[in-house]
């Protein structure tokens, strides 16, 4: 199982914002096992989906590979809940960014009404860390596209964002292996 | 301007939000590191709320000189020399460093700041 929640882009403006959605369903596990009896999408996991959103948002100013974890959930603050066949929208908004990390604040709503607001800082983990790589980027790329990352992204000017030419040539290293 | 009371009631506010402890936990004396538990990537959210708060741009050498802690020129055997710690004033005239240069470690720098050194550091940016 890999570990996505959140299922699309929807907007995705460079360094500054980002929009991802959600779609919740009873066909997945935590929405089972969380609190029986009442099904309903757990918001630790909308805190990851917010994480995910906002971390490729910032990830991508150094063409993804940069290494970005989510250091400190700051603020979360929940109002309602969300339940199977309800749709979650995740609008992640870099506040601030440095050569070490970033603040993201985060708002959460579903259906198209407010549920809840977080904010994450995010780090960007340097040779202390070790050089290992977080993505193939071959593999990262193809999560990208299911995503519809370069699809929305947008520069400031408005021009649309080109797959980095690593990402793309490790593709094809990766198609060649597999034949 | 404001006064040093509201300066340190802001200050106070951006800690206990950014590093979730208590009000009377955050004192003048109290060092950010060893008392409140800061650690380096919780500096980031408190320049970044301290910028909001007043209204004010705050560069990161000025709190935070790694420039000078790693210079060659001003360290000799893990302690900062003379020339640093002249360096290290000029950089840092709010700071009190009166402890600091009876042994200066570079390793013990880190822990060095105290809440009411920051609350120094914002009224000369606000002033």
């Amino acid at each position: 199982m890999r570990w996505f929640w959140i299922d699309r882009f929807e907007e995705f403006e460079v360094g500054r914002h980002a929009v991802a959605l959600k779609n919740v369903t009873l066909a997945e596990e935590p929405l089972d096992d969380y609190a029986p009896g009442i099904p309903h999408f757990p918001h630790s996991l909308m805190i990851e989906g917010m994480a995910q959103t906002g971390g490729l948002l910032l990830s991508q100013l150094s063409e993804f590979k940069a290494r970005i974890v989510l250091a400190k959930v700051t603020k979360a603050e929940f109002d309602t809940i969300a339940e199977p066949g309800d749709q979650l929208r995740y609008r992640a908004t870099l506040v601030n960014i440095q050569e070490d990390g970033a603040i993201c604040e985060g708002e959460i709503s579903v259906n198209g009404n407010p549920l809840g607001t977080v904010e994450l800082t995010f780090a960007s983990l340097d040779e202390s860390f070790g050089n290992d790589s977080f993505f193939v980027p071959g593999d990262l790329v193809r999560i990208l596209r299911s995503l519809r990352l370069f699809e929305v992204a947008r520069n400031e000017d408005g021009s649309s964002v080109a797959i980095p030419e690593h990402m793309l040539a490790d593709e094809q290293r990766l198609m060649q292996l597999a034949k | 301007m404001p006064t040093s009371e509201e300066v340190f009631e802001k200050v106070q506010a951006a800690l206990v939000d950014a590093l979730g402890v208590e009000d009377d936990e955050v004192t003048p004396e109290a060092t950010m590191v060893g008392d409140l538990g800061a650690e380096s990537i919780d500096f980031l959210d408190i320049v970044f709320k301290l910028e909001k708060s007043f209204g004010i741009e705050i560069p990161r050498e000025e709190l935070f000189p790694d420039d000078i802690l790693t210079n060659a020129e001003y360290v000799a055997d893990g302690k900062v020399t003379d020339g640093g710690l002249a360096a290290l004033k000029e950089r840092l005239p709010w700071a009190d460093l009166s402890k600091f240069e009876g042994n200066p470690r570079v390793q013990d720098f880190g822990n060095l700041l105290t809440v009411q050194d920051l609350c120094k550091y914002v009224e000369t940016k606000v002033s």
